[in-house]
């Protein structure tokens, strides 16, 4: 059995690694190919070597958004997943009804970005109307209205991880930690926490992409008004590759900076949690 | 193991050509049975007519498809640059002026053979490089302060107003303008109206009736003093910096609008132009500023109380010295080309199309009626210009004695991120976080650091 599998594995692996390669390896292969090139579509890339990156900081806006996504990141992170948390540690006591509340919680993530983003808007100003202000009179305001719909979008997606977590843990580990006397704040610092840990490490993988990544909840939320303020790391590439004639190689180069950053602190974030990773 | 994965990537890569391949010859092979013309319209307003009324009719008459593709408001470019990239792109495409243009160059064709372009009356208007027709416009457009007569009629009826004019049409100047706005907002109760004007739209995306077409009057100004070129367009592409000389005169007409809407100055960055020409039709405001395309806006909005008679244009006035003697805005910055990267067959049908479009008799009528544009062509006469209040009023205007037309230098600031920088410091300046100078410092350094940047 062993042997046959060997055997044809080529076979076997080639459907997903077709659609690896076309849906992901080359085209990642032709952007950094492309971001040391100038070009207006696929078919006219002439190559200028590095003069891409050369300009990548003219607009003076990259750094500012670059700090701008690095703090939402961190406190969209953070949010999200003590939310999450707690909501799936509500959730496992068996209250009545618990199935209708996990549903209603993961529901808004099967909303796409875009739509969330008018939404929220349409409401957020109705609320800031009141005071005389607007989403966009501020960039604090677009801010924490990008970490409300970030909240409300993905909490009830990281809560389902949270819940199988929760559900895995042995219910002898939990019972011989309650006979030696655990009270629950021991118990959840001792026991639920590190047992959870693989679940952690994935959500805080997903939320710190997530939100490094983000793009259409900005577009659609802020657009990054007023003046560039509330503009991230990819909204930002996708204004330098619209912006201007000609600059198409400059945002392309960006976004291969902006791949390996992502790539960079995912990596980073991965082996520090993994490392407080417990074997149930 | 690392072998067998070594085997699958050949095999991959091995597929990828035939895979590559056949593809394109999908697309050439259909698209020359198909017959088909695939036009990306820019024109969302009336994207409806085009889908419903221009392609059954010259299919019907041609037997030759029309694939019409509309873009979202403010995306053409992007649209653009990614249905390019297709294996079936778009044959005919809008560019917006010269610098459009300029980022196109590998797909436009000459158009100079074409029988569309012989259908142009002044041939300077459209787009060339040296002997080569690239670009031909298709819509002349114009745009003002739009007013409600009905409204202004009513103001100047009262006892006890402050200003001697007595009707709209005699507010010739920046001052009379500002006298009667701000008189009117003070009986704003007894007009029965919410504000003079309607929303200063300042929300992402809707910026472009302040950025591009309102900071044209001033820069037009400023260019048409550069003696060394022909127009003012000219000049505009030449200047690698400006001075923003009437950038005082922006604020003028900007602050009036501002403090005389119907919308507090700190709400402005949630409005749209949608939002601004429904407060127009619905007879919240007397005034608005916007082109004749924005007919339909006002016409098709249930509840519209405004009587066709009583959409009137006026010129937009600053306080600039011999403005008194200047129309609307008129211009165009709606080019065709037709993309040279398709086969000869597919834009030998383009150009079928676009001559039946603006010369055959059902063409005609639809652009009169449904498209309602004011089309440069030689095909169309006196009486079969579109009949809409506001294209009527602009025809009106360009004709008028001793008042000639602003033509659109817009057509020369150097990149869309230029418009849009101005564009978001107004906002700020409307929410009260920059002063004028902050706004100003804004256009002058922008327009010095774009300019280099994209030449």
């Amino acid at each position: 059995m062993q042997k046959a599998l060997k055997r044809y594995f080529a076979l076997f692996a080639l459907p997903g690694l077709i659609c690896f390669c076309l849906a992901f390896f080359i085209p990642m292969i032709m952007g950094i190919i492309l971001s040391f090139c100038k070009f207006s579509n696929l078919t006219n890339a002439k190559f200028v070597g590095l003069s891409n990156y050369a300009k990548m900081f003219v607009d003076g806006n990259f750094g500012h958004a670059f700090g701008f996504t690095v703090l939402f990141t961190i406190v969209s992170m953070l949010t999200i997943n003590v939310i999450a948390f707690a909501l799936a540690l509500l959730l496992t006591r068996g209250v009545k009804g618990t199935n209708v509340f996990r549903t209603i919680f993961f529901m808004p993530n099967l909303i796409g970005g875009i739509v969330l983003g008018w939404i929220w808007q349409v409401i957020l100003n109705g609320i800031l109307m009141k005071s005389g202000v607007t989403l966009v009179s501020d960039a604090k305001y677009g801010f924490w209205g990008l970490v409300i719909l970030m909240n409300w979008q993905n909490v009830g997606y990281m809560m389902v991880i949270y819940i199988a977590g929760i559900q895995n843990i042995s219910s002898d580990l939990i019972e011989a930690a309650q006979i030696d006397g655990a009270g629950k704040w021991v118990m959840l610092r001792h026991v639920i926490i590190p047992s959870v840990m693989p679940s952690i490490t994935i959500c805080t993988f997903l939320t710190l992409t997530n939100g490094f990544k983000l793009f259409d909840q900005n577009l659609a939320l802020t657009a990054g008004d007023p003046g560039k303020k509330s503009e991230m790391l990819a909204l930002n590439i996708y204004n330098t590759f619209y912006g201007r004639n000609g600059f198409e190689g400059v945002g392309q180069a960006k976004a291969v900076l902006f791949t390996v950053i992502v790539a960079v602190i995912a990596l980073t974030q991965l082996r520090i949690t993994r490392n407080r990773e417990v074997e149930s | 193991m690392k072998k067998s994965i070594a085997i699958a990537l050949l095999c991959v890569a091995m597929l990828a050509p035939a895979f590559a391949q056949g593809t394109s010859e999908n697309a050439a092979s259909s698209a020359s049975a198909a017959k088909e013309v695939y036009f990306l319209n820019f024109k969302p307003e009336i994207a409806d007519v085009y889908t419903q009324k221009v392609a059954p009719a010259f299919e019907a008459e041609t037997g030759i498809k029309l694939k019409v593709v509309t873009a979202a408001s403010g995306t053409y470019a992007q649209t653009l640059k990614s249905e390019m990239a297709k294996s079936n792109p778009p044959v005919i495409f809008q560019t917006n002026g010269p610098v459009g243009l300029a980022g196109n160059m590998d797909s436009v064709s000459d158009l100079k053979e074409t029988n569309f372009y012989k259908l142009l009356g002044d041939k300077s208007m459209a787009l060339t490089e040296g002997d080569h027709v690239y670009a031909i416009p298709y819509a002349v457009e114009g745009y003002g302060i739009i007013y409600n007569d009905a409204i202004m009629r009513k103001y100047f009826a009262l006892s006890d107003k402050a200003v001697s004019v007595k009707s709209a049409e005699e507010i010739k100047d920046f001052a009379t303008l500002k006298a009667v706005v701000e008189d009117m907002t003070k009986h704003k109760t007894q007009l029965g109206i919410d504000g003079v004007f309607a929303s200063t739209s300042l929300s992402a995306g809707n910026q472009w009736r302040w950025q591009t077409h309102l900071v044209n009057v001033p820069l037009y100004y400023e260019f048409a003093e550069n003696k060394n070129y022909d127009n003012a367009v000219l000049a505009g592409l030449a200047s690698g910096t400006i001075s923003f000389t009437y950038g005082q005169n922006f604020k003028n007409i900007f602050d009036l609008y501002l403090q005389n809407s119907c919308t507090q100055p700190g709400l402005l960055g949630s409005k749209s132009v949608d939002d601004s020409m429904a407060e127009f039709a619905l007879g919240k405001v007397a005034m608005v500023q916007n082109g004749n395309w924005g007919a339909s806006q006002i016409l098709g909005v249930k509840g519209n109380t405004v009587a066709n008679d009583d959409i009137k244009f006026m010129p937009i006035y600053m306080g600039i010295k011999g403005e008194s003697n200047r129309g609307l805005c008129v211009g165009t910055e709606n080019y065709l080309c037709i993309n040279k990267n398709v086969p000869a067959e597919t834009q030998k049908y383009a150009d079928q199309f676009l001559t039946w479009l603006f010369s055959s008799d059902t063409g005609k009528k639809i652009v009169k009626d449904d498209l309602m544009f004011i089309t440069p062509f030689n095909s169309f006469k006196e009486n079969e210009m579109p009949t809409d209040p506001l294209a009527k009023q602009v025809v009106q205007w360009m004709n008028k004695d001793g008042v000639s037309s602003i033509p659109w230098a817009f057509a020369a600031i150097p990149s869309e991120d230029w418009k849009n920088s101005f564009g978001a410091a107004l906002l700020e300046y409307a929410q009260g976080q920059k002063t004028w100078n902050q706004v100003s410092k804004v256009a002058v350094d922008q327009w010095a650091s774009e300019y280099k940047l994209t030449h």
